[in-house]
């Protein structure tokens, strides 16, 4: 598959306030997303009143800055789909703030805001409706959010095709005739119909097959590179990550732990669940798996936080401070976050490079 | 050289409903697995890798089947066995693991109690018996308090514990050889290394055989001894782990080594593969890799290439196996 050269999307309007200092086009402060379980009706009689609260997301400190690509990582039930849900609209945070360009982002979107930041699901076997074609899929969109004139729609559908590497005549064809890859290039399309500055991409590799995963990395690489779009990129695969983003934010049980460049995360964490999770990874190169670092245990459930830092019962390192002081993000090195009340004492974790 | 444990011969899998012609999906395959080894099977998804798994396991989907060649199981045919003969044999001799624990286990019967079925029924254990077994074997794969999380039912499990009752009731019958379909694909990378360490050791202590499914090459180089690579229904090379992935003859391993990220080289960049793998009803005649190949030849679109030994115990279905190598070398 040949990838056409991309141009780049003409009126953004966001590219017409040239500012002195950039602020990150997404910042998120304080973050948190709860959810109150049903208690059930016998304990409401008996007026047990222990509710069950299920913290998805507790204090997330987060910026996006524009053009770059920033991968969230963790493990399931760290929160990061909750976050990429709330940052894209879907849902809404029970406290905390989002700014987008350094204003306040309203709670209710109206249909302008939502149409900035967009999303890419991991499955595109379900994200994509299997009775549209894929011109129809494009053309409500452009209609909806009148992105070009009624007579320019098709043309724009074609644009957008072969901006992600398909051919014109996918237009008519429906989602069920297309491979993996080809789907997910299908999703990226829609994401980019509405012509937004933030692309949200929840797992958007991991249901496809090896071969195919390169091209839709190098796809995600273009299209930052081409249209100056910032993308916050939610993974599991720590070769992935390494391989595509700029900077990398490793969230623990609803919190970001870890922030930092990735050349600068990977060769010196500075969180121990960092370290544990770099050495979890299975290895090409036999011999640089190192035994002395492995976690015991699974993540504890959200509705049940452990005190002080949340890691601490699985931590290695942890002392009794660990267990009473919640520790918040530092700056640890330059342009280097942990909240890890040791970090400065944990150089040691430095990786080992083969 | 001991007789392998389990030996596969042109082993052919299809769908045969209905028509006269059946689509073949699993075409020629062979290999053999000896006492102890740790058999890894790599492919993508449609690559044959799970049916051939299943064939081993006399699981394969309805409609599909076993349509030609021979599996021997310690000298035993198992291809055209009674099924009630065969279920015998394999309870306590050949366990399965599967990717989704939570589809493979019965929702509505306590975890303690399905580990227990196995070694009360091919092991002749009383219920007492067989319950301290399966406590015994929730020691064994590392669940903490195993006596009050027996009586738990699978969905207040988390995704780990329950691969990891799965592997408890896997060797709950001391299985010479056990069947891995991709058993961490659904589990986190802390979780998944952990579980991998655990298979090994109880691999070890049993000194059980393992033929292990996975599309992950890393996973295969840290956890097996051997490994075969198939695409589109064929083996197209195989050999030890260390042979294969370091000196790969096969455009298909080597493009599956340059498009994946490896964590130890960051720099280098992704190659893709072009195109898709073929549709199973119509593969190309010829080498099923062809249409993608970068080192084609004319040749390489008439007949399927045999299985040539490139090195001793690494084999490659490729005419040009040995230029391969060159250009790797060039490179």
């Amino acid at each position: 598959m040949t990838m056409p050269e991309a141009q780049p999307l003409e009126g953004r309007p966001l590219n017409a306030e040239p500012l002195a200092v950039d602020p990150p086009v997404l910042r998120v402060a304080n973050l948190a997303k709860s959810y109150d379980l049903p208690t059930s009706l016998l304990s409401r009689i008996a007026r047990r009143g222990d509710k069950a609260t299920l913290r998805a997301l507790d204090g997330v400190e987060l910026q996006l800055n524009r053009g770059e690509i920033l991968a969230l990582v963790g493990e399931s039930g760290s929160g990061k789909s909750t976050l990429a849900k709330i940052l894209v609209g879907s849902t809404a945070a029970t406290a905390g703030e989002i700014e987008y360009h350094g204003a306040p982002m309203p709670a209710r979107r109206g249909k302008d805001d939502s149409r900035r930041i967009q999303m890419v699901f991991q499955d595109p076997y379900s994200s994509l409706n299997p009775r549209l074609t894929v011109g129809a899929m494009l053309r409500e969109l452009l209609v909806l959010h009148s992105i070009v004139p009624a007579k320019q729609v098709r043309e724009e559908s074609k644009r957008l095709l072969n901006l992600v590497g398909l051919e014109e005549d996918a237009l008519d064809a429906y989602p069920s005739q297309f491979s993996g890859g080809q789907r997910q290039r299908i999703a990226i399309a829609r994401a980019l119909a509405v012509r937004p500055d933030i692309l949200i991409a929840d797992e958007p590799v991991s249901a496809l097959d090896v071969s195919v995963q390169a091209t839709v990395l190098d796809l995600f690489a273009t299209l930052r590179r081409d249209l100056g779009l910032s993308i916050l990129f939610v993974a599991h695969n720590l070769a992935v990550v390494q391989h595509l983003s700029d900077r990398v934010a490793v969230m623990y049980l609803g919190r970001i732990v870890e922030v930092a460049e990735t050349a600068e995360l990977f060769r010196n964490p500075r969180h121990p669940y960092t370290r544990a999770l770099i050495d979890s990874i299975p290895r090409m190169s036999a011999g640089s798996v190192t035994e002395a670092f492995q976690l015991e245990g699974e993540p504890p459930s959200p509705f049940d936080v452990p005190s002080g830092c949340r890691f601490n019962p699985r931590c290695p390192y942890a002392v009794d401070a660990c267990r009473t002081t919640d520790p918040v993000l530092e700056t640890v090195a330059p342009a280097h976050l942990s909240a890890c009340i040791r970090a400065s004492e944990l150089t040691e974790l430095a990786v080992a490079r083969v | 050289m001991t007789d392998p444990l389990l030996s596969v011969r042109s082993l052919s899998i299809g769908v045969t409903r209905g028509s006269t012609d059946p689509t073949l999906i699993v075409e020629d395959v062979s290999f053999d697995i000896s006492k102890g080894e740790r058999f890894g099977i790599v492919g993508e998804s449609g690559s044959g890798k799970s049916l051939t798994l299943r064939a081993i396991g006399d699981l394969l989907p309805r409609g599909v089947e076993v349509l030609a060649g021979s599996i021997r199981y310690n000298g035993t045919e198992l291809v055209g066995m009674p099924r009630s003969s065969r279920r015998k044999l394999m309870g306590p001799e050949i366990a399965m693991i599967f990717q989704e624990p939570m589809t493979a286990l019965n929702p509505v019967v306590r975890v303690g109690e399905q580990i227990a079925e196995g070694p009360r029924r091919y092991l002749g254990m009383t219920r007492a018996e067989s319950m301290a077994r399966a406590i015994e074997m929730m020691a064994k794969t590392g669940i903490p308090d195993p006596v009050r999380r027996a009586r738990a039912y699978p969905h207040e499990l988390s995704g780990g514990l329950r691969q990891r009752i799965m592997i408890a009731m896997a060797l709950s019958c001391d299985p010479r050889l056990l069947l891995c379909d991709e058993p961490t694909t659904a589990l986190d990378v802390t979780v998944q290394h952990q579980v991998l360490r655990l298979l090994e050791d109880l691999c070890d202590d049993s000194g059980a055989a393992l033929a292990f499914v996975t599309h992950d090459l890393a996973v295969v180089n840290q956890t097996c001894t051997d490994l075969a690579v198939m695409y589109s229904g064929h083996i197209v090379e195989s050999g030890t782990v260390r042979e294969v992935l370091s000196d790969p003859r096969h455009p298909y391993t080597q493009g599956l080594l340059d498009s994946a990220p490896d964590f130890d080289r960051p720099e280098r960049p992704l190659i893709p593969i072009p195109g898709f793998p073929p549709n199973v009803a119509s593969r190309p005649s010829g080498c099923p890799f062809a249409p993608r190949c970068p080192f084609v030849v004319e040749a390489c679109r008439t007949a399927m290439p045999p299985m040539v030994t490139v090195a001793p115990g690494h084999g490659a279905a490729c005419i040009e196996a040995d230029r391969i190598s060159r250009e790797l070398v060039a490179r």
